[in-house]
């Protein structure tokens, strides 16, 4: 099947209009990134609801869609968390043909290290809960590790040698900025407005229910609001008097320059801190974890990056002479338990979809699909229903942290 | 690598602290006498300011102080540190 | 074959020539030579092909912005490195080197290489070390102040090296090497080349890579932070976009000069100069006086252009206004961009400048000078006295000088950079094909890219960069960001200027990964953390584990055997003998103070406010939402003084976790805490003869169980060291744990093996210690608990207290904290005794349901028992306590273990054995 791209798009093709927003919507989405535009395009064509536009307030995807480091995978702990992450690459293994796009998506597996034995009983832990839930993981030696991926160094004298991994078969990554456009073009396609520079400033509520909202580029009236800010959410939210237990920090990422293929999937170390895999263009995609401050900057301190290169090397001495070409940063909205908060709120005909931290955009086609659905029955969708704002006050987490402490 | 000023220590590097994030929330006098919403709200909900943000830091490396600062969120200056 | 070297000149030095390979042929160059002046020199003009289009290419600058010859250097130190730019790469002698097309290979090998970071504080760092940043330093050192001077190349000089520009009526040259005669002798001053600021980030901080030239360091990451910074960083020249434009012998006409004047480089023998400025006219000048004959001067404010080239694998001809030109140059200017990156990310805003058609700084954010080129200041005489002005500034705005600027030589006016630059962008296609019009070389990105991007409807310069790839590459945009803005916005119809450029961020510059990373490989890569006694582990054959930092021994294995059969035999020796155990891993925390106690009552879920002195307890803490935290046993050593212990990983959160509430909740408290983890080694003694091995140590300590009960602690000298011995059992042994100051730990260790020597002491590991523990029913922190788990889960109810408040109690009582399905700790025993439940798996009470089963709870920890005489497990189970006797299965995939559910203490449940 053919299908569109970049690289192969003529001079006139279009990837969507640019209409003036009108006065009234049936559907308004805050928040033009992988999220808010996936939601707009599940919204029409799961729902028929065409009436809808995404506003976003810079240029469209601009904010973390554009600066994640693509890790796609299902393999979560919690029956809940495994549930909606499954689904979610269930749509992208069909993706590309739902939208027509080139979205340079590649389930060429991904391998989360382990260095200790509590790293192994961990692993094993997700790998057997993965694997009664119908997810695909195995485990893999040392000299298994090696085998999927060459580069790994596994000698025992590492600092913290390699034990073993846990192993999606079926994630990968797909190319970020593409799934956007996909997204956005299909939406458009569908009568969905895409309105970019429209910076929201208020929100309406009237009688306890959202009726519309203000903006750079005028007011639009509303059947319901979406926000679906992500680290802005907490702003946007507090314009309708909705407080989130969120807390935006930055996630840098960087890249080096252009490589022979090198690196075949996709790895991550929690102990050796950082994740690492190599874009179909040839570059090699990193990340670590969030600088500890508050920020919305869209950009963080360097040690972070200095020790996650550190960390690169150890686990891939052949790195080394590489380059880093470009760093960066987003700013990701985490929860207190690193579970997302989809659903209403107490604000009629207002919902947010949120707290995605630093793994939306796995979540990108299900957190829109399950959004539209609820938005579209007005019922929190069953994928959805444990990731809700209510959790924080029945003490029902989904903690993804992982284990807590380090024991004897 | 952000430069903090410690009161007591002065300005040192970004590595010797730890982020301890919004200032001024207590723990509620009498926890027993608030309801979960309200206990969830205390221990999940802080705020989370564009912009000019009361927050904590602990000088771990130094003299192992807490202290206040006001830092924007935004431009990460720095406008005031308290003991 | 169009370059060739000069006769004469150039700031090469011809009695040290070297010999280097490219694409495996020999080729001779001069030590001053970069790879690249080296090539032309030797008429070398294809170094690399297009990434995709598989067009050669050739070398298209003099510097950094080079976008086209792209490299792998095998370095004759020993080590390669890809995708360099010939440009800077410094000749050295036994240098191979071959053209990348467009992807670097990694070769996987060893390497001596050192790679180092600096910190340094200074009151005005320079970046740039032209015209303008001398001028600055020279000012700034004359007031005083700590000048850090960086400049890029392997002298200063910048722009000066490749011109012949006069100051004070000689060579500018001489005025470099004086003013750098100066700067290296003033005390305050730090001059380094071969360094490239990467990044200007907040609070002043400025990341520097040198290169030294030093034996075994590879690179040096200057951390700077800098009270005050001038960014002296120059200009990029731009190209101008036609029709095949990229053919080799097509470069920037400052590069074509600096060639000639630095290298001593023909880089043609017929050139044509196309530009759009007064610049071009000078190189032109420059090309003539040196001997190369030039066929034309396009100048595009007269209206005309060169339209596009004809040749085969180099360039043989430039189409002049419709006419073909024959030559084997064509030196391009399109204009000036004044270098922004640094200014740009520190958070400077730009406005663009229609004279110089470029984007200037603006707004400094931080405390930024910005002085010549990269303020715009393109002529030599401006950016001399930018530099003083802005070197004096700075100084005094750090508190050093007046501020005034101090004179500057005097310069010919040449008209060099100066002028408005015709904003000629693209020169239109004459054949109605733009995708020979290239805008990046190193994409292989051109027009027709940017006329599909626009005509995709994209308007932000942002999209349209992630569309086309533009300056995305190794050379990071430095001379296609500009003209790619420019015409897209005309392809948008929008004004210059208008469409502005992609946010610059770091590095500057590509850069090693390994030189971020510095020493922090290897063994350095997190500290190692040892025991007192860890020699004494090594040399008895320990099998060690990483917990956290500190290297733990797992077990010790005599003759053969394998872990299992180790573990085995330290277990039985536990229970039925005498074993020992390197415990100093824990923490261990002194609290001191009239109020301890009463905040050890807040702190654990249990009270601890009335335990007497010489007594011990075994606590739980919980965070704020009534998770399990932390456990340990915790003793009063005297009425106002207590010592707390804590997991090994939790010592220091325990320690921060304590301070916090101290000093940010409770300050009226008096307590203080102290850690005293490395202050103490602690030796376990385990097992029913450990009061005989106790006894011969200490023979002034009455052992007997009714003189030292459980739970207490004594103060004895053990082993002639003054010791605590506390009676703790991890194992449901009878067991001391004797502390005594970290000096002594080794020979105190060593006293006990002897003394238990005739007893069969055995040394036992963390493995043993957790098998011993979980007979015991034993939660480990992190193990049994993960951040979810409340002590009530874990079937503590009894430890926590139903009176006083503590930290997690109101969480204990929320709606999801209390439900009665929640994960139990429990026990479970495969019913085939000799089958072992794997740790984390899964448990299941239907194990023929389709897949997604439902899972009741998992494997927490898992082993074979000596003292039991088969395997057991402990899991935590959905409303596990209320499953007793039930069944549950886990299926493994290949296999489904069977189990049944148990209570967790397995091993001895009354405790008969505590006492020996």
């Amino acid at each position: 099947m053919v299908r569109a791209s970049p690289t192969s798009m003529s001079a006139t093709e279009r990837l969507w209009r640019h209409p003036e927003p009108k006065r009234r919507y049936d559907v308004v989405i805050i928040g033009g990134g992988g999220h808010g535009l996936s939601t707009a395009y599940y919204l029409a064509k799961n729902h028929g609801i065409t009436d809808v536009a995404v506003l976003e307030r810079g240029w469209l995807a601009g904010g973390n869609m554009a600066r994640n480091t693509t890790v796609i995978r299902s393999n979560y702990l919690w029956d809940q968390s495994a549930a909606i992450y499954e689904r979610s690459l269930q749509m992208w293994e069909g993706l590309e043909d739902e939208l027509g796009y080139d979205l340079q998506f590649s389930q060429r597996g991904l391998i989360g290290l382990a260095h200790s034995t509590g790293d192994v009983r961990e692993g094993m832990r997700r790998i057997y809960a993965n694997r009664l839930n119908g997810i695909d993981a195995e485990w893999l030696t040392p000299e298994d590790v090696a085998r999927v991926c060459p580069i790994v160094d596994i000698s025992p004298d590492k600092r913290y040698p390699v034990l073993g991994g846990a192993y999606q078969p079926r994630a990968g990554i797909a190319k970020h900025d593409y799934v956007a456009w996909g997204y956005a073009r299909g939406a458009d396609a569908l009568g969905v407005d895409l309105i970019e520079g429209c910076e929201v400033t208020s929100i309406d509520v009237a009688g306890g229910r959202a009726v519309g909202v203000g903006t750079r580029r005028g007011s639009i009236a509303a059947g319901k609001v979406a926000i679906v800010a992500a680290g802005h959410a907490s702003i946007v939210a507090a314009m309708a008097g909705v407080r989130l237990p969120l807390q935006s920090h930055p996630l840098q990422a960087l890249v080096s320059e252009l490589l022979e293929p090198v690196h075949p999937c996709v790895v991550m170390s929690n102990t050796v801190h950082v994740y690492v895999s190599q874009a179909h263009k040839g570059e090699l995609v990193m990340g670590a974890g969030i600088d500890a401050y508050n920020s919305y900057a869209q950009r963080g301190s360097f040690h972070i990056i200095e020790r996650q290169l550190a960390a690169a090397i150890e686990l891939f001495p052949v790195f080394a002479r590489a380059h880093v070409i470009r760093t960066w940063a987003g700013i990701v909205d985490v929860s207190p338990d690193a579970s997302p908060i989809i659903g209403p709120t107490p604000v009629d005909d207002l919902y947010v979809n949120c707290g995605w931290g630093t793994g939306g955009f796995k979540a990108t086609p299900v957190s829109g699909a399950v959004l539209a659905s609820t938005i579209a029955s007005g019922n929190q969708d069953p994928l959805a229903r444990p990731f809700s704002l209510e959790r924080f006050t029945s003490g029902a987490l989904v903690d993804e942290h992982g284990a807590a402490g380090v024991a004897h | 690598m952000l430069l903090i000023t410690c009161p007591w220590c002065g300005p040192r590097a970004e590595i010797e602290f730890k982020y301890g994030g919004q200032a001024g929330v207590s723990c509620p006098s009498e926890p027993d006498a608030v309801d979960d919403a309200e206990w969830g709200r205390f221990l999940f909900f802080r705020d989370n300011p564009k912009g000019p943000f009361d927050e904590r830091w602990v000088h771990s490396a130094g003299c192992r102080r807490w202290f206040t600062a006001v830092r924007d969120t935004v431009t990460h200056e720095f406008l005031q540190e308290e003991r | 074959m169009s370059g060739s070297r000069l006769p004469a000149g150039g700031r090469i030095d011809r009695d040290r020539p070297l010999a280097f390979t490219f694409d495996g042929v020999p080729y001779a160059g001069y030590d001053g030579d970069t790879l690249a002046s080296a090539l032309l020199a030797n008429g070398v003009d294809v170094v690399a092909r297009g990434i995709y289009t598989g067009r050669p290419r050739g070398i298209m600058s003099a510097g950094s912005e080079e976008a086209n010859a792209f490299v792998h250097v095998q370095w004759p130190r020993g080590w390669s490195e890809p995708m360099l730019r010939a440009t800077q790469v410094d000749l050295e002698d036994a240098l191979a080197a071959r053209g990348e097309p467009g992807r670097g290979r990694l070769v996987d090998e060893p390497s001596r290489a050192r790679f180092e970071k600096r910190y340094a504080h200074c009151d005005v760092l320079v970046v740039g070390g032209g015209p303008a940043g001398l001028a600055a330093a020279l000012a700034a050192a004359r007031s005083d102040a700590r000048v850090i001077l960086v400049d890029e190349q392997r002298e200063p000089g910048g722009a000066l090296l490749g011109a012949r520009e006069l100051i004070d009526d000689v060579p500018a040259i001489e005025w470099i090497d004086e003013v750098t005669r100066e700067l290296r002798a003033a005390r305050q001053v730090r001059l380094l080349t071969r360094a490239t600021a990467l990044a200007y980030h907040d609070h002043q901080y400025v990341l520097v890579a040198e290169r030294p030239r030093e034996p075994l360091v590879e690179g040096r990451l200057w951390h700077i932070r800098a009270r005050q910074v001038v960014l002296a960083t120059g200009a990029h020249e731009r190209p101008i976009v036609f029709a095949d434009n990229d053919r080799p012998g097509i470069m920037l006409a400052s590069a074509a000069r600096t060639y000639v004047n630095r290298y001593a480089v023909c880089p043609g023998r017929r050139a044509v100069v196309f530009t759009t400025n007064d610049s071009g006219l000078s190189a032109a000048r420059d090309l003539a006086d040196a001997g190369i004959e030039v066929v034309a001067l396009v100048d595009a404010r007269d209206g005309s252009t060169v339209t596009g080239t004809v040749g085969g694998e180099c360039l043989e001809g430039a189409l002049v206004d419709g006419q073909t030109v024959a030559c084997d140059l064509l030196a391009v200017s399109g204009g000036w961009n004044p270098c922004v990156h640094l200014f740009s990310q520190s958070r400077g805003t730009l406005r663009y400048d229609n004279d110089l058609a470029a984007y200037v700084p603006d707004r400094p954010f931080q405390a930024t000078y910005v002085a010549g080129a990269a303020a715009g200041s393109m002529g030599l005489a401006e950016c001399l006295q930018d530099g003083a002005r802005a070197g004096s500034r700075a100084a005094a705005a750090a508190g050093f000088g007046d501020g005034t600027a101090p004179p500057v030589p005097a310069v010919a006016v040449d008209g060099h950079r100066t002028g408005r630059v015709h904003p000629l962008w693209v020169v239109p296609s004459t054949t109605g094909s733009w995708d020979t019009h290239f805008v990046d070389l190193a994409r292989d990105a051109t027009v027709e890219d940017l006329r599909r991007a626009t005509g995709a409807g994209l308007q932000s310069i942002e999209h349209i960069k992630r569309f086309t790839t533009i300056g995305t590459a190794s050379d990071q945009g430095k001379t296609s960001w500009m003209n790619a803005s420019a015409i897209a916005g005309a392809l948008m119809g929008v004004a210059d200027g208008a469409t502005g450029l992609p946010t610059f961020r770091p590095p500057y510059s590509p850069a090693n990964f390994a030189l971020l990373a510095g020493r922090d490989r290897g063994d350095l890569h997190d500290p190692i953390r040892t025991t007192s006694i860890h020699p004494w582990h090594v040399a008895a054959g320990a099998v060690f584990e990483n917990v956290g930092q500190w290297k733990r021994p797992r077990y010790y294995p005599r003759d053969n055997e394998s872990m299992d059969q180790t573990v085995l035999r330290e277990c039985a020796a536990a229970r039925t003998g005498v074993a020992v155990m390197d415990a100093s891993t824990l923490g261990k925390i002194d609290l001191q103070g009239p109020d301890t106690g009463e905040f050890l009552n807040r702190i654990y879920t249990n009270a601890f406010a009335k335990l007497p002195v010489g007594s011990c307890r075994y606590g739980v803490m919980c965070r704020l939402d009534g998770m399990v935290f932390d456990d340990g046993v915790t003793s009063r050593l005297e009425q106002d003084r207590f010592l707390m212990t804590t997991t090994t990983g939790n010592a220091a959160p325990v320690m921060e976790w304590l301070e916090e509430w101290l000093q940010t909740e409770w300050p009226d408290l008096r307590v203080r805490a102290t850690s005293v983890t490395e202050q103490w080694s602690t030796i376990a003694v385990v097992g029913p003869q450990s009061r005989e091995v106790l006894r011969a140590l200490a023979p002034s300590l009455d052992v007997d169980a009714a003189a030292f009960p459980f739970m207490t602690w004594r103060s004895a000298d053990v082993a002639g060291v003054r010791a605590r011995v506390f009676r703790i059992s991890f194992s449901g042994e009878l067991a001391y744990e004797i502390n005594v100051p970290t000096w002594y730990g080794q020979s105190v260790w060593e006293a006990v093996m002897a003394a238990g020597a005739s007893l069969g002491i055995t040394p036992y590991g963390t493995e043993a210690l957790h098998v011993l523990r979980a007979e015991k029913g034993y939660p480990i922190i992190g193990q049994e608990t993960d951040g979810s788990v409340t002590p009530q889960d874990l079937g503590m109810e009894w430890i926590v207290s139903k009176t006083k408040w503590f930290i997690g109690a109101r969480s204990h009582r929320r709606a999801d904290t209390r439900r009665d399905d929640r994960r139990q700790l429990v026990g479970l025993l495969p019913l085939d005794p000799d089958d072992l439940l794997p740790e984390g798996a899964q448990l299941v009470l239907d194990a023929n349901q389709p897949v997604p089963m439902r899972m009741v709870g998992h494997v927490t920890s898992s082993y074979r028992s000596a003292a039991l005489g088969r395997t057991f497990a402990l899991a935590l189970v959905n409303g596990g306590r209320a499953l007793i006797d039930t069944v549950v299965y886990a299926p493994l995939g290949d296999r489904t273990i069977a189990a049944t559910i148990a209570n967790p203490v397995l091993y001895d449940p009354e405790n008969r054995r505590r006492d020996g």
